[in-house]
């Protein structure tokens, strides 16, 4: 069934290949009817945000006028009204455009020092900051002198 | 002829900063006067010409001289006044001559406040210049060679071919030329650390005379940055005020990294504490604008931002780059082991607690670096494309800024080098009790919870109620608040104008509603508590544009409010459609309305917004800078009772 909801709307996409263009509101309107249901839009508005407008320059495709934008925003809405799971609509996009598609990198291999590379310097910085207080602590007890500021 | 005297005065301005280069570190080396003082001649004569240059390139804007050939390139004769004149730095060739020019600024300033009678500090100052001289070189034969704006074009065009009309905004007049100040004032810094390091004596002597700079430098910096964001909310028509874009990454970097170096030079001047570590930061901070200017002009990344760039220029700012990072840095390794260790500090002290800044900024910039590069770097060795976007750096970064709000009340209340943590966490009760009060209030007003929005506001309260405590209990009283010192005011405002714009932050992200629907005259739409209800939409002429303009009603609980008139502008020289979206504001919350395009039969797509807090985020930042023109006046007052002995009044320094 699934497979069937994937084949179908690849076809569909496959159907209205829209020229993609950075600067086509004129011709192209950017409105995508909200779903009905809010707990689903408030999902496709989430969702939307966690996907890049391929054509666009560092955009979601939450905030984009390109075409690409809208037509994704209007898949996902569709994809969520056939009962497919946010992680669904991810992989399918995923598999449709790379990884390029989410704003968010997977944690894997290649992007380990990406996603862990923030933690290990604070927990250095950390430990160098601690080895700072300790030595001057010493330095303090065998040189008290000095009066303290006000 | 007037492309060529620009031309000729950017020469003339290169000649000179070769003399100034050569005058500034002989006469320091010699510790000849004489020498000196034409280095800081050669300083103001190459101002002079880069802004000879600079006037000279706005004339031809403003007159569309289309011989010259930027001006052909971005102007045209439809184009309003005010676009042409801040059109000069909409492109690339134009926005390097407003860094020299600014470059200019700070090398004449530098050597306009450089104090009579101390052979030392002369010396110091000398050699500042001397660097600053040999970055305006590196950056005139860059524009030279590369960026010529004043290359003629022959038979000139008739008409040229306008500015991006995204450009075409008040904004422009403001964002560049405020970011530029900053990044480019980060110089002043760096010049000060080079010449520290270059000089036998070592001392902290360099962080006072760089210190305004690196001040004045970060004020402008977090105005650009403010302006860019103000001007992204209102203008790109989807109520987002910042997108993690790599351009804005290029400016928050440098914005880290000033802000925890001017931290540590507090540190520096007023115990000697961690002097190799300001050294490094102000290296760091100005090498962060230079690859923030690499990143945006090369072209290696793909931004909104990235107007007409250039492989080949990416190349030469590479390796302006190279040489200015590595050249200090080996400096660096040279001297710092000979730096001697400034007055021991207990664990708690203000000290820690700037250690604690300084992490956690430093770690903060150098994961967006990561972020902004990796994606460059995975395409490059292994042909992966990713991308990195907002949802990494709310998982990264926004927990560092989160550690470093919570820990900011603390720093000032405590002591330089020893302090008794009880008494400071007890003069900190009211601020405990503000944002406890605050959180309890958002959990139960706020909808929908969000335990980022509710951490948010408890520490937006906490940074705001923490700065006020501590002025408080410096003032003893509120009619002493007036007479505490410049130094108490700053750090208050600039501490809680953060905790302002995280409000607002807050609200505009968490706490926003919005609608979108399809609307015919007549008709109404919901958005937040407001109805809106088109009236009408009409066509309207621009200078150099068409419109759609609507009239819409805003009204509230049934009665009308105002009415307001959205846009969508088509500029048909640029072939380019522009969103003019219309932002109701009662300051504690914005309606935001979009005319977005037209349907078939008459309807039209209308998007709105309910942005509460939003205005926060802007007027926090006003607050920070305020923070920033408020330690720069007490320095200047400083300075000036300084010079007249007789009227010294005693006042701590900081």
């Amino acid at each position: 069934m699934k497979a069937l909801a994937f084949l179908f709307v690849a076809l569909l996409l496959a159907a209205e290949t829209a020229p993609m263009t950075i600067y086509a509101a004129e011709e192209h309107s950017t409105y995508v009817a909200p779903l009905a249901d809010p707990v689903l839009e408030a999902r496709a508005k989430a969702l939307q945000k966690e996907l890049r407008c391929l054509v666009c320059q560092g955009q979601s495709i939450d905030e984009s006028n390109a075409d690409l934008a809208t037509d994704l925003r209007r898949l996902i809405r569709q994809q969520i009204q056939q009962g497919l799971s946010d992680d669904d609509i991810k992989n399918f996009l995923v598999a449709r455009y790379g990884v390029f598609v989410l704003m968010k990198p997977p944690v894997q291999q290649d992007t380990a020092f990406l996603w862990f590379g923030p933690a290990i310097l604070v927990l250095v910085g950390a430990g160098v900051i601690g080895v700072t207080i300790v030595r001057s602590r010493r330095r303090l007890a065998t040189d008290p002198a000095g009066d303290l500021d006000p | 002829m007037i492309g060529e005297l620009g031309q000729l005065a950017l020469c003339l301005a290169l000649a000179l900063s070769l003399v100034q280069a050569f005058a500034g570190f002989s006469g320091a080396a010699r510790g000849s006067a004489r020498i000196m003082a034409m280095g800081r001649g050669a300083a103001l004569g190459s101002f002079v010409f880069i802004a000879l240059a600079f006037f000279t390139l706005m004339f031809a804007y403003v007159t569309s001289d289309f011989s010259v050939w930027a001006v052909a390139e971005n102007s045209h004769t439809a184009k309003p006044l005010i676009y042409k004149i801040s059109g000069v730095w909409g492109n690339h060739e134009g926005s390097m001559i407003l860094w020299l020019l600014i470059l200019g600024i700070y090398s004449a300033a530098i050597a306009m406040t450089q104090p009579v009678g101390h052979q030392a500090n002369a010396e110091l100052g000398s050699r500042a210049l001397g660097v600053q001289a040999l970055i305006a070189i590196a950056f005139l034969v860059f524009v030279l060679l590369t960026s010529d704006p004043f290359v003629r074009l022959y038979p000139p065009p008739f008409e040229g071919n306008g500015l991006n009309p995204l450009l075409q905004d008040p904004g422009l007049a403001f964002h560049p030329p405020l970011l530029y100040l900053g990044y480019v004032g980060l110089s002043a810094a760096f010049s000060f650390a080079a010449a520290a390091l270059l000089d036998k004596r070592n001392d902290a002597a360099w962080v006072r005379r760089a210190r305004p700079f690196a001040t004045a430098a970060w004020t402008a910096l977090t105005l650009g940055i403010a302006a860019g964001s103000w001007w992204a909310y209102y203008t790109l028509g989807w109520g987002g005020f910042w997108f993690w874009d790599p351009v804005e990454n290029a400016s928050l970097m440098p914005w880290l990294i000033a802000t925890a170096l001017i931290h540590s030079m507090m540190a520096t001047e007023r115990t000697g504490a961690f002097k190799s570590w300001t050294l490094l930061l102000a290296i760091a901070a100005f090498s962060f604008s230079l690859i923030g200017t690499f990143l945006v002009r090369s072209g290696v990344l793909n931004s909104v931002h990235s107007f007409a760039n250039d492989p080949k220029r990416g190349m030469f700012i590479l390796m302006i780059l190279f040489v200015s990072i590595t050249a200090p840095l080996t400096l660096f390794a040279w001297r710092a082991p000979k730096l001697t260790p400034g007055a021991p500090f207990d664990l708690a002290s203000r000290e820690t607690g700037i250690l604690i800044n300084n992490l956690l900024l430093t770690v903060s910039a150098a994961t967006i670096l990561t972020g902004t590069l990796y994606p460059l770097v995975l395409d490059a060795a292994e042909g992966i494309k990713i991308s990195v976007g907002p949802p990494y750096y709310t998982a990264t970064v926004i927990p560092m800024l989160a550690l470093l709000a919570i820990a900011m009340p603390l720093g000032p209340i405590f002591l330089w080098r020893r302090s008794d943590w009880r008494a400071g966490l007890y003069a900190l009760r009211y601020g405990f009790a503000a944002a406890l009060v605050a959180l309890l209030a958002a959990l139960a007003i706020a909808r929908p919870l969000s335990a980022l929005g509710l951490l948010a506001v408890t520490l937006g309260i906490w940074l705001i109620a923490g700065s006020m405590t501590d002025l408080a209990r410096r003032a003893g009283s509120w009619r002493k608040l007036t007479l505490l010192p410049s130094g108490a005011w700053s750090v208050a405002l600039a501490h809680a104008g953060l905790g302002v714009v995280a409000l607002g932050v807050a609200g505009a992200t968490i706490w926003k509603s919005e609608a979108i629907a399809v609307v015919a005259p007549g008709q109404t739409m919901n958005v937040g508590a407001y109805t809106l209800r088109l009236d009408s939409t009409e066509r309207v002429e621009g200078p150099n544009y068409t419109a759609d303009r609507a009239s819409i009603t805003v009204l509230s609980g049934g009665k009308v409010i105002t009415v307001i008139h959205p846009e969508k502008r088509s500029y048909p020289v640029e072939q380019q459609v522009t969103t003019q979206s219309s932002i109701r504001t009662t300051v504690i919350s914005d309606l935001y309305v979009v005319l977005a395009d037209a349907r078939e039969g008459g309807g039209w797509v209308v998007r709105a917004y309910v942005n509460p807090l939003a205005p926060f985020i802007w007027l926090g930042a006003l607050v920070m800078a305020l923070g920033g023109f408020v330690a720069l006046g007490g320095r200047v007052a400083a300075r000036a009772r300084a010079a007249r002995p007789s009227m010294a009044v005693s006042e701590p320094a900081e």
